[in-house]
């Protein structure tokens, strides 16, 4: 269970690049929950992710995951909890190295590691078998290094690899945005597959709106770091792509009316 | 055809220094300069232990020891005190100049009458060729103690590469790997990679110093000037050794560092003997490393005029 209470962060405080990227976000998952997480460019969802996986440090508020409070918790230590899929595909797998010896990193996630074999006989006859799985037949190219593969083979495996020691919590970013629709559909489907299967409790960032319909059983709106709209229990129900465009567009024109209103303040008074 | 085993003889000493190198620069891509302290302070610590009638086997450990711990030093203040990695290098490489001073007492410690590897190289080389002062190699004289140095460097070199390639097959070593090529991504799977870097740094200088004790042991002497140029003598090797082998994997680039090594010390060896002003050979070098790094890019661009598809790759 992820609990996030009334967290913030303001990057470049004080200078006058100033953003207040989260203000007082607090949001709980319950075991098993899928949420979708949709917003505005600079709305603060990737944000929240990072905050969450511990990029950063918030400058307050609380987050409690699996019992444990992470709030101060470096991001390697949190890794032991969470697995994590990035939207850059080059940033979630070790280029040089093989696609083996990137899973074989993966099956130590969170795990002390010393000097025994990280390619030991049962490790690469499981990696095998879970790597057919894929369907993209790259059983056969465990010896190639990582960086001679396709943006949407990389997410795949990077996908595997955060789910190879089932995590309290799984974060995608905006996972498929860099991917061409066919692929991006192939990583989506194999996401909906892994999460369902493992019955995973999942924070994910998406810029898709058919996305944000089709998965999951919760949508979170964000707007300018705060969550401006969650749809959960019979609120999601029967949600479409366009109650939620619908949705969009009324901040944007209540936007446009308060600059309106302040240009019209300023030319009245100043 | 004794300046010919000498050069292989320091050539496989020298590609100890190479090993460090691959490890911090091809490994980490951090130009690690503390590499010129950690040569000159392992042959001092090994030459103050042996002339104090240590083992020699026990001045070589120590002698990676303190390399180790000068590479540590390097790691902290680069990760941990934020300081930028040519700097961090530089601060502990020009400490340790007056840390080796410290250590060997004088700027200098002759070694002609400790019982060193040489020494111990000379008894197995006359064990294994019978009690005879010279050798007939094709017809060249050869001594016991040449011949017998090269078989244990010789030894020493490729069991240091045999554990270091194994050591990169190990959990540990994977990450250190990892944290070299893609920080982030191991980050995310749990590993502190400011440890992994402090680690991979004091191996890197452990060699290092290694191949400093070695050649001080070697040559009969320490002398606090040694490391003058060192790092720039191990990029040299290792990019030769990656021309050579042509490939990435790093069994063949551990190989070819090695090689390298060897091949390079020849060819100075050979340029030396054509009348090559031995003061010029550090500004050979410098430049060679110079061609070597720009000469890929001057190549792509060239390419890429005449409409060529771009190849080779950066060094």
């Amino acid at each position: 269970m992820l609990e996030i209470t009334n967290i913030s962060k303001t990057f470049h405080a004080g200078s006058v690049n100033e953003v207040f990227a989260l203000q007082n976000v607090s949001v709980t998952l319950n075991d098993g929950d899928f949420i979708v997480i949709i917003g505005t460019n600079g709305s603060g969802k990737s944000t929240l992710l990072n905050a969450v996986a511990g990029s950063f440090i918030t400058d307050s508020g609380k987050i409690n995951l699996s019992g444990h409070d992470i709030t101060k918790w470096p991001e390697h230590k949190r890794a032991s909890l969470i697995g994590r899929v990035f939207q850059n595909p080059f940033s979630g797998t070790a280029p040089t190295m093989t696609i083996a010896e990137n899973l074989s990193l993966a099956a130590k996630r969170g795990k002390p590691r010393g000097f025994n074999w990280a390619l030991d006989k049962q490790l690469q006859s499981e990696l095998r078998d879970r790597i057919r799985t894929l369907n993209m037949g790259l059983e056969d190219r465990l010896g190639n290094a990582i960086g001679s593969l396709s943006g949407g083979q990389r997410q795949a495996l990077t996908l595997l690899m955060a789910s190879w020691l089932k995590p309290d919590l799984l974060l995608l970013d905006e996972h498929t945005a860099a991917l061409d629709p066919k692929s991006a559909d192939q990583v989506i489907r194999l996401t909906k597959e892994i999460i369902e299967r493992d019955h995973l409790t999942t924070l994910m960032v998406t810029h898709s709106m058919p996305q944000a319909v089709h998965l999951g059983n919760r949508i979170i709106m964000m707007h300018k770091g705060q969550i401006i709209h969650d749809y959960k229990d019979a609120t999601r129900q029967g949600v479409r792509s366009e109650d939620l465009l619908h949705r969009f567009e009324e901040v944007r024109r209540r936007e446009q009316v308060d600059v309106r209103v302040a240009e019209l303040l300023q030319r009245m008074y100043v | 055809m004794s300046l010919f085993l000498g050069a292989l003889t320091i050539g496989l000493i020298l590609s100890l220094l190479a090993l460090g190198v691959y490890m911090s620069f091809r490994v980490f891509k951090f130009p690690d300069i503390t590499a010129e302290g950690s040569v000159t302070f392992g042959a001092a610590v090994s030459a103050v232990l042996l002339v104090k009638g240590f083992d020699p086997g026990i001045s070589l450990l120590a002698a990676f020891a303190a390399g180790a711990a000068a590479g540590a030093i390097t790691g902290i203040l680069h990760t941990k005190c934020k300081i930028n990695e040519l700097l961090a290098g530089i601060l502990v490489m020009t400490a340790l100049y007056s840390v080796n001073l410290h250590v060997m007492g004088k700027s200098n410690i002759p070694l002609v009458d400790a019982k060193s590897t040489s020494t111990v190289a000379e008894k197995l080389g006359g064990w294994m060729f019978g009690q005879t002062t010279d050798l007939n190699w094709f017809g060249w004289e050869v001594s016991i103690r040449d011949a017998g140095m090269l078989i244990a460097m010789f030894a020493i070199v490729a069991a240091a590469a045999f554990i270091l390639l194994m050591f990169f097959q190990t959990n540990l070593g994977m990450s250190i790997r990892a944290t070299g090529d893609n920080p982030q991504m191991i980050r995310a799977l749990g590993v502190d990679v400011d440890i992994m870097m402090i680690v991979g740094l004091a191996i890197s200088n452990g060699l290092i110093a290694l191949a400093g004790a070695l050649l001080a042991q070697y040559q009969g002497f320490a002398d606090v000037q040694m490391g003058i140029g060192m790092m720039v003598w191990g990029l040299a090797s290792v990019i030769i050794g990656e021309a050579l082998v042509g490939s990435n994997k790093q069994g063949l680039v551990v190989t070819g560092a090695v090689m390298g090594s060897v091949l390079f010390r020849l060819l100075v060896a050979i340029a030396l003997r054509w009348g090559l002003n031995p003061n010029d050979l550090k500004l050979i070098t410098a430049l060679f490393v110079f061609a070597a790094l720009v000469g890929p890019t001057i190549g792509r661009s060239l390419m890429k005029k005449s409409g060529n598809q771009p190849s080779g790759r950066t060094v």
